[in-house]
């Protein structure tokens, strides 16, 4: 008999990859391990439903289809480490875990400041529900809330805590809040917006340390100045959850470098066979864009990568006659986000970080637009409010 | 037949549905989302992989 899939990292794209082995046709055994207590949810309404509402697990959670009834689930335990000569994981609780293929959807976990005094309580970070069921609890009218990080986390939070009434700082690295991606017009009118809503921003700022008394009471930026602080937010990007996989031959320069099957590539530059990864932690080459592999942080990511994976896992595993059709085929999907910051709806399809220039081909940017983004001749991305069906025009651009 | 639902208090209208299923979902000329309430079972695929791509996770299938 085969040993199971092994799928690490309970997340979106791991439940994805489960249901669409299903639907390649694979029918042997799956068993998905994770870290957190919970089954897969939906992150996105962590930083704004989450966080303004009693929202539960149940409301967030993914809808289970009966085709992965029978996933075998390992959850509150964390991989440890992987023996590629044996084909195996070992896990928290010191199960071993033969596997038939691996697939790494361990994600990411958000970067955390050195800070002076780092020890005080009320320090955050949102990365999972329970993070936010957490901050939840602190977000108070009349809290002062700093967040450091004005990067689209950072703003949707600052967007709730305003709305409930904490009196919020943005302490950020760069001259607008959402600069690198949206550049700087558009960015410079989510800032105005934001401000509108009494959040205040510090620019071109840091934080340096900390004081207070077992909790956070003030903060301490890298000009001299201090403001005062009841809750620490930090929204400062991430790290990829790579660790357990040292020792094994994958390249983990940034994440786990994969082919466009999604397969891992190993430090010599050849293909491991039955170890993929997949979502945050994949770095692959998108030829829409070019041949340089990224990590890509957008939500349809995991899901995309996902069902690639699934089903070259699912014609190696039935020694499909078709598998090396099915893996030269091109993998190039169009990343698409959106944010949503008061009455404020961005959609975006492409890659708006690689753009050199960024114009404004349709309304207003202090109200409905549309902005183009190029890098050279190419366009490489497209951001709108509002104008869903223009900015949803080109996304056929990018196939 | 499939029965379709949406949940119009979540649906932000972002469309990602419509490129999956678009003999299901569409958005009109408010940019508002439309959809067919009923679909043949062959539609199951698409409409599965519109839920996928779904931001707000708003579209349901009612077995």
């Amino acid at each position: 008999m085969n040993h199971p899939v092994v799928i690490v990292g309970a997340s979106m794209g791991g439940l994805r990859t489960a249901e669409s082995l299903r639907r390649f046709g694979y029918a042997g055994v799956i068993t998905i391990i994770g870290e957190e207590a919970h089954k897969p949810y939906n992150r996105p309404p962590l930083s704004k439903e989450v966080l303004a509402n009693e929202v539960t697990h149940e409301a967030v959670a993914f809808e289970e289809r009966a085709a992965t009834a029978d996933v075998n689930w390992i959850l509150g335990t964390r991989a440890v480490s992987v023996d590629q000569q044996h084909t195996t994981v070992t896990d928290s609780s010191g199960m071993v875990h033969p596997y038939s293929a691996l697939v790494i959807a361990t994600g990411l976990r958000p970067r955390r400041l050195h800070l002076a005094n780092g020890d005080l309580a009320g320090r955050h970070a949102l990365r999972t529900l329970d993070d936010a069921i957490n901050l939840r609890a602190q977000l108070t009218p009349g809290a002062d809330v700093v967040i450091v990080g004005g990067g689209f986390i950072g703003c949707e939070v600052a967007a709730t805590a305003a709305k409930l009434g904490c009196d919020v700082t943005v302490v950020h690295n760069s001259a607008h809040p959402m600069l690198r991606p949206l550049g700087t017009e558009l960015a410079r009118q989510l800032q105005l917006r934001h401000e509108a809503e009494g959040v205040r921003f510090l620019l071109n700022r840091s934080v340096v340390g900390l004081s207070g008394d077992k909790r956070v009471r003030e903060v301490h930026i890298d000009d001299g100045s201090s403001i005062k602080c009841d809750v620490l937010i930090e929204a400062v990007g991430s790290h990829s959850n790579i660790e357990w996989l040292e020792g094994t031959s994958i390249d983990l320069t940034d994440g786990v470098l994969v082919d466009s099957a999604m397969r891992a590539i190993n430090t010599s530059g050849s293909v491991i066979p039955n170890v993929y990864a997949i979502g945050d932690v994949a770095r692959f080459a998108n030829p829409i864009f070019d041949d340089v592999p990224r990590r890509v942080e957008h939500w349809n990511i995991p899901t995309e990568t996902a069902k690639r994976a699934a089903a070259v896992i699912a014609a190696q595993l039935s020694a499909d006659e078709k598998f090396e059709s099915i893996v030269n085929a091109q993998f190039k999907p169009v990343p698409s986000f959106w944010s949503d910051q008061y009455d404020i709806h961005l959609l975006a399809f492409g890659s708006l970080g690689l753009a050199d220039k960024v114009t404004l081909v349709a309304g207003d940017a202090t109200d409905e637009c549309v902005f183009e983004y190029h890098r050279g001749e190419d366009l490489v991305g497209v951001c709108g409010i509002g104008m869903r069906s223009v900015v949803q025009s080109y996304r056929a651009k990018f196939i | 037949m499939i029965k379709v639902e949406v949940d119009m208090s979540k649906c932000q209208h972002y469309g990602q549905c419509v490129f999956e299923a678009p003999d299901i979902f569409r958005l009109n000329s408010d940019d508002k989302l439309e959809y067919t309430a009923e679909a043949d079972d062959s539609e199951r695929a698409n409409i599965e992989a519109a839920i996928d791509v779904c931001p707000m996770q708003a579209i349901r299938i009612v077995e």
